[in-house]
């Protein structure tokens, strides 16, 4: 898609006052939000779609938890690590947060560079993003190893509530599964960046549709969704 | 308020020109094509092919309940399989797939004036996931144990429970598989819809000026695309249960003397899930039917749509007003029972909205000049089809009156009347309008006339005597009804005479299907707007239209869908790319 251009406010007709105004606006031509691009526009959509998932997963999981009868495992035990002698609660969940927060700030300084046209750093912004992405997706393996060791499975553990492992593991499963996607996803565009393809506006192998630099900023859109969502789950699941 | 641009004002293009993948042999042509055009004749054809599945598998339920025991190959458990495919392919694969994957690909970039989705490739992948989806659900007939009997609300616990068909065999899963990848595919498309109806139209197309038609479908797609996560979800959860043995839905739970693996799940909590998706379902059915009828009736009437504003409020407020109903199909579940009386209360506000556009579509005719053309007939249809079940649906909001219909005949009569048989009668008016655009070719006038007749007639003779066998106490989803003392004379007759007249609308189906395919070749040239109709997709330079929809130029939009029988003007039509300096256009109301 091409450039867009900035609305010429000058030609706009004069608009109602009050909520007329307002539905005027929305219904205006051609275009209900101005100067957002075909693909931010799907993006958007799409992560509110995204949003009724996950939260119809965190609901269901808050129904399973306050309606059990069977105590629920407490959390600060339970993803507790011994380290030095000592237990230390949600260390690891601690650090995973701390890193995937951290990759939500390499991806905004990825989508600044992009905008500057520095191909060289926001590449390299992007694979930094996709390293971080990994790691916790790596941390969170590790996680699941431990407890599954500890006896924790979808249908039981030894401390109570079977829904715990069952909520647990499709939780952070589906979670883990968007940041895999996204860790591809930051893999294949950080190429596309490096090669110039956005400079020279290379058409897609599959859509042959020409990129644009605002590409890495939908990509972005997706990470700070996927972080976001981990917070929640974070709140929800480990600091309830 | 004159809603027309003179031809001076038209505001500057925001977008320019979009790059189209134009196809270089046959294949990407016809099979793999981005084309939002050729993607909707691949989503129609699919729908209706696994349509026909549904179809015949009514039959075949019919036969088992008008002449028990005749028929040694329906068993019990083949008569649930029948019951479940059937209406899960109704609703989700025939009418979702063919409202929104059908006429919302065709139409909404005609409509708007756009080129075509603003992106061609995954709205491509769409419909190949669609086809994954049903043939995944297709294969289940051929997996051990056969399709999925939970009925297509798939209740647990006894959907995976192996006293229910498929529960602890291959139907189950391949069923949930396929709805999961229903969602998948379906969300590839609907962002398309929704991002081409926001910000891919022409030059002075406003949200205001848009055809009902595209207002219907995409609120619906909107809604689609907050709803079916719910479903997703809740296949996903199911899934596990099945397969891992985890116990979302799963209480403790005998079975055949053995006590299961199960612990402790809650079962509302799926019904809760699905009918937050299961209702707005309803609507997502729905709307696109209201946008195609007004725009059928506008036409054939030649005349303006009655509140245009009026309709796209109502269109939004059904839309909103249907994620806030979903337990009204829960009364008899064992939910709290204050909850019965919120649900009651925004179940019935929503007749209000509704009732709006049923009195506008009314008004439109009023004074018409109306066209009995088919489209107009199948129009005419849907309105008393609709009002018929939307009056039942008045009995079966209430709590107290829901109680004792709950899963009897009567609740069958009315989803058929209300979101079967009336939105199919819209499919069928909008194909018999829209399919001289597709082909270029009109359908034959005598078959079609045959066709509506006896399908209109013969739905109301399929489903009216359902209503009493309801209120009788007739229950729902019985293999074998005879020795059962509700089961009187009269009741038993009726059965049979409702089998029956399904052979012969399904006959009529036959047909229809003939005049389809013959008309292609042998039909009356259509030309490019045999209906004298307003909107941009008449307006095309080629018909059928070519790739990229118009010619050289985007045609410019200066007036609203509605200018027919304009006083003063030379034709009683103005289509919407007409300048405004030479005629008024009529005040929407």
């Amino acid at each position: 898609m091409a450039e867009t251009t900035m609305t010429h406010t000058s030609q706009m007709e004069p608009r109602p006052a009050g909520w007329r105004g307002i539905a005027a606006d929305w219904a205006s031509d051609q275009r209900a939000f101005k100067n957002v691009s075909w693909g931010k526009a799907m993006m958007w959509i799409f992560l509110l779609s995204d949003t009724f998932i996950f939260g119809c997963f965190l609901l269901s999981y808050m129904t399973a938890r306050i309606s059990t009868r069977v105590p629920w495992p407490n959390p600060s035990e339970v993803f507790a690590l011994r380290i030095g002698g000592s237990e230390i609660p949600l260390i690891l969940i601690a650090i995973m947060t701390f890193v995937l927060i951290s990759s939500s700030g390499t991806m905004a300084m990825a989508v600044n560079f992009g905008y500057r046209r520095d191909r060289r750093k926001t590449a390299i912004l992007m694979l930094l993003t996709a390293a971080l992405g990994a790691t916790f997706v790596g941390m969170q393996a590790f996680e699941w190893t431990k407890l599954i060791t500890e006896g924790v499975r979808p249908w039981g553990n030894p401390w109570g509530a079977a829904q715990f492992g069952s909520c647990f593991f499709m939780i952070t499963g589906f979670h883990g599964t968007h940041v895999t996607i996204g860790v591809i996803f930051l893999i294949i565009v950080a190429r596309k960046v490096w090669r110039g393809d956005f400079d020279i506006g290379r058409p897609g192998f599959f859509t042959s549709r020409r990129g644009r630099y605002e590409n890495v900023e939908i990509m972005g859109l997706y990470w700070h969704f996927v972080d976001l969502v981990w917070v929640f789950i974070f709140a929800f699941f480990y600091l309830w | 308020m004159v809603d027309v641009t003179p031809a001076d004002a038209v505001p500057p293009a925001e977008v320019g020109e979009v790059e189209l993948y134009h196809p270089h042999s046959w294949w990407t042509k016809y099979v793999f094509s981005q084309d939002a055009k050729v993607i909707a004749v691949q989503y129609a054809a699919t729908a209706t092919a696994i349509g026909l599945v549904a179809l015949v598998l009514s039959w075949l339920m019919r036969l088992q309940l008008g002449f028990p025991g005749t028929f040694d190959f329906i068993t019990p458990e083949a008569y649930y399989q029948f019951i479940t495919v059937h209406g899960m392919i109704m609703v989700i694969y025939l009418l979702t797939a063919l409202f929104l994957g059908g006429f919302g690909n065709y139409l909404i970039p005609l409509m708007v004036g756009a080129r075509d989705m603003v992106f061609p490739y995954v709205n491509m992948l769409s419909y190949w996931i669609y086809l994954l989806a049903v043939l995944v659900l297709v294969s289940s007939f051929f997996a051990p144990g056969g399709p999925t009997g939970a009925g297509w609300t798939l209740y647990p616990p006894q959907a995976i429970m192996s006293g229910t068909p498929g529960g602890q065999d291959w139907g189950i899963i391949l069923m949930l598989s396929s709805l999961i990848l229903f969602i998948v595919g379906f969300t590839m498309g609907g962002l398309n819809y929704v991002v081409t109806v926001l910000q891919g139209r022409t030059r002075g197309m406003t949200l205001m000026r848009l055809p009902l038609t595209v207002w219907g479908i995409f609120t619906a797609t909107v809604m689609a695309l907050l709803a079916f996560p719910a479903l997703f979800v809740a296949c996903v959860m199911m899934l596990l249960d099945r397969v891992l043995g985890t116990s979302f839905f799963m209480p403790a739970i005998v079975e055949m003397g053995t006590q299961l693996q199960h612990n402790g799940g809650s079962p509302i909590l799926f019904q809760h899930l699905f009918w937050f998706f299961g209702h707005p379902e309803v609507y997502i059915v729905a709307l696109p039917a209201f946008g195609i009828v007004s725009d059928l009736i506008s036409t054939h009437a030649r005349k303006n749509i009655f509140g245009y504003r009026m309709m796209v409020w109502a269109i939004i407020a059904i839309g909103a007003l249907s994620f806030v109903v979903w337990a009204h199909h829960m009364y008899v579940s064992g939910m709290n029972p204050y909850f019965g009386f919120f649900f009651a209360t925004t179940t019935l506000i929503i007749a209000v909205p509704t009732a709006i556009k049923v009195y506008n579509w009314v008004l439109t005719l009023w004074r018409g000049d109306i066209h009995l053309t088919i489209p107009m007939l199948f129009a005419l249809a849907f309105i008393v089809t609709f009002v018929n079940g939307g009056l039942t649906g008045l009995f079966l909001g209430n709590v107290v009156v829901d109680v004792p219909l709950s899963d009897t005949m009567f609740v069958v009569a009315h989803f058929h009347m209300v979101m079967g048989v009336a939105p199919i009668l819209v499919i069928f008016g909008a194909i018999y309008h829209w399919y001289p655009k597709v082909t270029g070719r009109m359908l034959d006038e005598t078959l079609g006339r045959f066709h509506f007749w006896v399908t209109f007639v013969g739905a109301y003779l399929i489903f009216f005597p359902m209503h009493y066998l309801g209120l009788m106490g007739v229950p729902r989803r019985y293999a074998e009804l005879t020795d059962m003392t509700i089961m009187t004379d009269s009741a038993r007759h009726l059965n049979s005479f409702i089998s029956i007249m399904a052979f012969i609308v399904g006959f009529a189906q036959m047909v229809f299907l003939f005049n389809l395919i013959w008309s292609i070749r042998h039909g009356r040239e259509a030309g490019g707007n045999p209906w004298r109709a307003t909107t941009l997709e008449w307006q095309t330079p080629q018909t059928p239209p070519a790739h990229g929809n118009f010619g050289k130029e985007l045609p410019i939009v200066y007036r609203w869908a509605y200018d027919y029988s304009v006083p003063g003007a030379k034709e009683d039509f103005i289509p919407q790319n007409v300048p405004g300096d030479f005629a008024p256009s009529r005040e929407p109301a």
